[in-house]
């Protein structure tokens, strides 16, 4: 089971076990992280679970979909490495990842 | 800051009972917080029930808000299987049929609705069903095996979605609603007729303007019986046809009601300590000068965190313009707004590209927007109906202008 760091906007780190086949916002849910609020819990449609992707797993975690990316386009905030954390499935390719969470998700 | 309170209660542990919660100790409240609901698991989400987990593409705790030790660690009481009987607003007590009531300086009432069922002949027959509850999906998922034949009964959100769902599992499908168009409450003819043409050429029998006289079956329900005498052969059937807010609570408790339960824009009763949020309120619609009584995730969330703030006396958040999505077969759509009283409708794009949008403007500004497979149009849209933005709706149906364009031109 792959370990996944989740870095606040003032720097603070936490380190979790995820489980693959499930996403990185389940993830952070299910381990009480703050700065993720998934108000559609998934569905790709509300853009609340924008994540900023370390540099190095870009690769790995794949292109988004067309409509996570018309999703970003217009989310506050976005930069290159911006990406919904509902859409990053986990796999044991992901060990070691580490996103960090914008200071809003308004 | 919420000097005094000791302990807030909240009854309905569904979408907006638990966010009440959750802004609550967010925020810093201190004090005893009891989350009272009637269902037998922790709080979690619907819109999968009609969805990924009637396909069976999600186990059950892939729906829950929130993981089991996130109450024990906020310090939130959660009752499951717990039903208040009664509201003593005097005493400031929520009583019980068996033990002891529950005292409260601060009462958040959140309870939701329920499906509005039938009342024709032979409604109360076995396998006529509805789809409210990860219970009800308990219920209905076994009938929906390959070949079975699953007739549903209304074609709004629920049942188009609950009949793509069955589709794909192989469910010989046939949907059943008594309007001349689908989604007559809540959308125009554009999408509409998208949606019958989608949910047609996947193979679902879509029946508009039918009209049904009763069921029949011995226990179970095995036939559908329509006027003129047609009648359709069935496993199993899904009513949806709306739902009713839960307000008798409310109601013996003397609380004003509406539409639903009446609340400010503070999410306050009449009760000046007793709130309320969700399917059950009637709430002041700020964007469009009424009020009026939403089904959707984010106003639950909205008047979850409407309400934590009020209650803390802290500055409450920013309404957003009302959104709400639906996913069907390969087909998201995103609606955002309240299209009632539109006098004009803008299309963007090719409706028979599966991804276009329809604008519905008054007076020349922005009322609502429905988008499908649109994700700008969306979030855009979603700004523009927050500020009833005036635009030409030659621009609108520009697909030459970006959305960002559009965005700026409007928002400034
Ligand atoms: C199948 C389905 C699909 C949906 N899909 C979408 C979607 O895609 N997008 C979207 O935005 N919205 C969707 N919705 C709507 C959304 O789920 C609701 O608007 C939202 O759940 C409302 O939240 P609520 O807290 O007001 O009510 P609920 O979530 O219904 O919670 C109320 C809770 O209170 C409990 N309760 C009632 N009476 C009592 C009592 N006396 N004591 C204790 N507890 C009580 C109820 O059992 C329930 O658990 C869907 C709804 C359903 C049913
Ligand atoms: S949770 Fe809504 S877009 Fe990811």
């Amino acid at each position: 089971m792959p370990k996944i760091t989740f870095i606040d906007a003032a720097g603070a780190q936490r380190t979790v076990e995820a489980k693959n086949g499930m996403t990185v916002m389940e993830t952070a849910v299910k381990n009480n992280i703050p700065g993720i609020d998934a108000d559609c819990g998934g569905a790709c449609a509300c853009a609340t679970c924008h994540v900023y992707v370390k540099a190095e797993y870009l690769d790995r975690v794949g292109k988004p979909s067309a409509m996570e990316q018309s999703m970003l386009d217009f989310a506050e905030n976005v930069k290159e490495n911006s990406r919904l954390s509902c859409q990053i499935k986990i796999s044991d390719d992901l060990e070691g990842l580490s996103v960090t969470t914008p200071e809003s998700q308004h | 800051m919420a000097s005094g309170i000791e302990h807030v209660v909240v009854i309905g542990a569904g979408q907006a009972g638990a966010q009440a919660a959750y802004s609550l100790r967010q925020s810093g409240f201190e004090g005893a917080l009891t989350l009272l609901g009637d269902e037998a698991y922790p709080p979690y989400q619907r819109p999968p029930l009609s969805k990924g987990y009637l396909k069976g593409e999600l186990e059950a705790d892939r729906l829950f808000l929130k993981p089991g030790s996130y109450y024990s660690d906020n310090r939130i009481d959660l009752v499951t299987s717990a039903a208040p009987v009664r509201l003593d607003l005097a005493a400031r007590r929520v009583e019980f049929q068996a033990g002891p009531a529950l005292g409260w300086d601060r009462l958040v009432i959140a309870t939701g609705a329920r499906p509005r069922m039938l009342t024709l002949p032979g409604a109360g027959l076995d396998g006529v069903l509805a789809l409210r509850t990860l219970a009800d999906v308990d219920q209905l998922r076994p009938y929906l095996t390959t070949g079975a034949r699953l007739i549903v009964i209304g074609g709004g959100y629920i049942g188009l979605e609950a009949a793509a769902a069955a589709c794909r599992l192989g469910v010989s499908v046939t949907l059943l609603e008594a309007a001349p168009q689908l989604l007559g409450r809540v959308t125009g003819p554009e999408i509409a007729d998208f949606f019958l043409r989608t949910h047609r050429a996947a193979g679902v029998n879509v029946r508009l303007n039918a009209v049904i006289e009763g069921f029949e079956g011995t226990g179970r329900v095995s036939t559908v019986r329509l006027a003129g005498g047609e009648r359709l052969d069935c496993d199993v059937v899904l009513v949806g046809i709306g739902v009713i807010p839960n307000l008798e609570l409310a109601q013996q408790a003397g609380l004003a009601c509406g539409a639903g339960l009446i609340v400010d824009r503070a999410g306050r009763t009449s009760h000046p300590d007793v709130f309320a949020a969700g399917d059950l309120v009637q709430r002041p619609l700020v964007h469009y000068g009424r009020v009026g009584r939403l089904e959707s995730v984010h106003n639950a969330i909205e008047g979850g965190k409407i309400v934590a703030a009020s209650i803390l006396g802290l500055p409450p958040p920013t309404e957003e313009a009302p959104w709400f999505w639906s996913d069907q077969f390969d087909v998201k759509l995103q609606t955002a707004g309240l299209w009632t009283g539109a006098d004009q409708r803008v299309v963007r794009g090719d409706l028979e590209s599966g991804r276009f949008a329809v604008f519905y403007l008054k007076e020349g500004r922005i009322l609502a927007v429905d988008a499908v497979n649109a994700g700008p149009e969306f979030l855009v849209g979603k700004r523009l109906a927050a500020l009833s933005a005036r635009l030409a709706p030659s621009e609108l149906a520009d697909v030459n202008l970006s959305m960002k364009e559009i965005g700026a031109r409007a928002l400034g």
